[in-house]
């Protein structure tokens, strides 16, 4: 199996509510998988589980063959797995170069954090030329709090990239963001892949998904209930049922109608 | 392209695009500032302005060090005066057992108080840092009022009858000089601490957890070690001004070396200089502890100053609610803009804008 993240049979609840439930998922080495689903189907709390914010009650997460279940988010960050969130998170009054250097890595002691400057040259190097490859290199000197949403999540994309992930997790790259800059996520998110590069992605724009990702995997009510290629997943009459309510038997009539 | 993001990577290096020019004025300022307070004991030789000053220092280096955990981190911790305690108690106490006689030999004592503040400030920091916010303020205010009540009660710090600390045999003309230049000294250490914070990369890390501290944990920043490392090094800070104070004033009680109104003054001062600045908590302990031991000394009520802060603290944020310096730092770079503007062709405007506009949200965190 060349399977690089294994997610096995994980479950979570907050209070009574059952946000995963035996959920199961495999992204391949080098391919860019897609995660959808309705609202509250447990898309970004299976995002948490894997990066370390949540953890969870039952069940396994692997990644490259280790074990990564209830690692902190900085010990799975530094491992190899980079993910950017729903609602972008940059952060807003350091500069947009400084964003990127704070995912470089380094294996310091404390006492080495304090006494060394923010980035030798080559970080500084390194992490120009991934702004560079998200079209933000002349902005590198102002606040991050000034870019535009789409900025953001290029920002977002870019330094995930610093720390040079072998899986990046996106949650919803697509939303709110105008089919230009759209078409331009595409295309990064496709020049990574091609360099090696995997992908989980989580997406609500149906077009998005099924024209970037060789897998999605459908999620409803905290479970996997279909895994497959993107022509597999459309023509799966459970897809259709997950999305218009529910699937149980008198839900039947109002798929029918749509 | 690359050529582009080549000359950007220079634009940082030399300090985000701060010219030369500016760079050189702002070093002569402090060098002017250094020498100004270096020389400040032989130009006034009277004692009363001397104490003023000593206590000056005192509360300008507790501002600094205050300021180099809070004003990064974006956390307010309302219990450094358990730190300040702690250094007090650790002078007097050590003093006394050693049976110093109040010679130099007592300043040795200073860094040890520094080691005594760092050894409480690893649990506060472990309990308190676990939340977040407001819930962190509170856990910070209610750890300083345990602390106090041990102060109190335990058999070893004498209670409320408080603690003797030996009395230098120094001139009456001299006296004040020597503390005003260990003082003097603590400060340049906490000063440069809050600088070498500022430009490490620690400090970028405390920087990004006031920004977004979640975000910061998923890319690899240990958030937790790194906060408590901020909370201790700026908690030694305050432990060794503490024992300056104690030696300082001569005799210690419970209430006032650990004073609840200790840390709402240096969190005032940091605020109202500028909060995360380096001149700002400076600024902020230069102005306002002068004036509380003027208002003092010449009301003899001690509470005036209370008053007086309150107004002063109203004014500020209503009128430049990030502080002193940040608000002349904006308003300087937006008449530079101008200048620029108009020097240059109205179409050739710069592609970066100048003007910042990141509003001060974190000033309730």
């Amino acid at each position: 199996m060349s399977a690089l993240l294994e997610v096995e049979g994980v479950s979570k609840s907050f209070g009574g509510l059952r946000a995963l439930s035996l959920c199961s998922l495999s992204v391949q080495r080098g391919s860019i998988a897609g995660l959808i689903g309705p609202n509250g189907s447990g898309k970004t709390t299976l995002f948490n589980v894997v990066t370390g914010y949540v953890r969870p009650d039952a069940g396994s997460v692997t990644f490259d063959e280790k074990s990564i279940t209830g690692a902190r988010p900085d010990e799975v960050f530094a491992l190899g797995l980079g993910r950017t969130f729903q609602l972008t998170r940059i952060f807003a009054r350091l500069t947009v170069l400084e964003n990127m250097l704070v995912a470089t890595q380094r294996n310091e002691g404390w006492l080495r954090s304090i006494m060394r400057a923010a980035a030798s040259p080559a970080e500084q190097r390194r992490a120009m030329e991934l702004l560079d490859f998200v079209g933000l290199a002349r902005l590198s000197a102002t606040k991050a709090g000034t870019l535009s949403y789409g900025q953001r999540k290029l920002l977002e994309l870019a330094y995930v990239l610093v720390a040079d992930p072998a899986v990046i997790l996106l949650d919803e790259p697509a939303g709110g963001v105008n089919p230009t800059l759209i078409n331009e996520i595409r295309e990064r998110i496709v020049a990574l892949n091609r360099e090696g590069k995997t992908f989980l992605v989580v997406e609500h724009n149906m077009e998005f998904v099924m024209g970037l990702c060789h897998q999605v995997t459908v999620m409803h009510q905290g479970s996997a209930i279909v895994s497959g290629t993107p022509d597999v997943v459309r023509a799966d009459p459970r897809v259709l049922d997950a999305y218009l309510g529910g699937g149980e038997e008198e839900d039947r009539d109002d798929v029918a109608v749509g | 392209m690359s050529a582009g993001a080549k000359s950007s990577t220079e634009a940082y290096v030399s300090d985000t695009g701060v010219s030369t020019g500016r760079r050189s004025a702002i070093a002569a300022a402090w060098l002017v500032f250094g020498a100004l307070l270096l020389v400040f004991p032989i130009l006034f030789s009277n004692p009363t302005v001397t104490t003023i000053a000593v206590f000056t220092l005192i509360y300008m280096t507790a501002a600094t060090a205050w300021n180099g955990f809070a004003g990064y981190s974006g956390y307010i911790p309302l219990g450094h005066a358990v730190f300040f305690g702690v250094g007090a108690y650790t002078m007097a106490l050590v003093s006394l057992h050693l049976n110093l006689q109040g010679g130099y030999e007592m300043f040795a004592l200073v860094p040890l108080a520094g080691v005594a503040a760092a050894v409480i400030a690893v649990p506060f920091g472990l309990i308190a840092l676990r939340t977040r916010r407001h819930t962190f303020v509170v856990i910070t205010i209610a750890v300083f009022f345990i602390v106090q009540l041990l102060a109190f009660n335990l058999g070893f710090t004498q209670g409320s009858s408080g603690v003797q600390v030996a009395t230098p045999l120094w001139t009456a003309a001299s006296f004040n000089d020597r503390f005003y230049y260990a003082a003097l000294v603590i400060l340049l250490i906490a000063v440069l601490v809050s600088w070498g914070i500022r430009r490490s990369r620690f400090g970028l890390q405390l920087l990004a957890i006031r920004d977004d501290e979640d975000r910061a944990r998923g890319l690899g920043v240990k958030v937790q070690r790194v906060k408590l490392l901020g909370f201790v090094l700026s908690g030694v800070t305050v432990g060794m001004v503490g024992a300056l104070y104690a030696f300082f004033i001569g005799q210690i009680y419970p209430q006032f070396a650990f004073d609840p109104l200790f840390d709402v003054t240096i969190a005032l001062m940091a605020f109202f200089g500028g909060l995360g600045t380096i001149s700002g908590p400076l600024l902020g302990a230069l102005i306002l502890e002068p004036l509380q031991q003027y208002l003092t000394l010449q009301y003899s009520v001690g509470s005036l100053y209370l008053i007086i802060y309150g107004a002063l603290f109203l004014i500020v944020i209503l009128t430049m609610p990030r502080g002193i310096i940040p608000t002349i730092g904006d308003r300087l770079a937006m008449r530079r803009a101008e200048r620029l503007g108009r020097e240059e062709s109205p179409s050739a405007a710069p592609v970066s804008p100048p003007v910042e506009v990141a509003p001060f949200s974190g000033a309730a965190r």
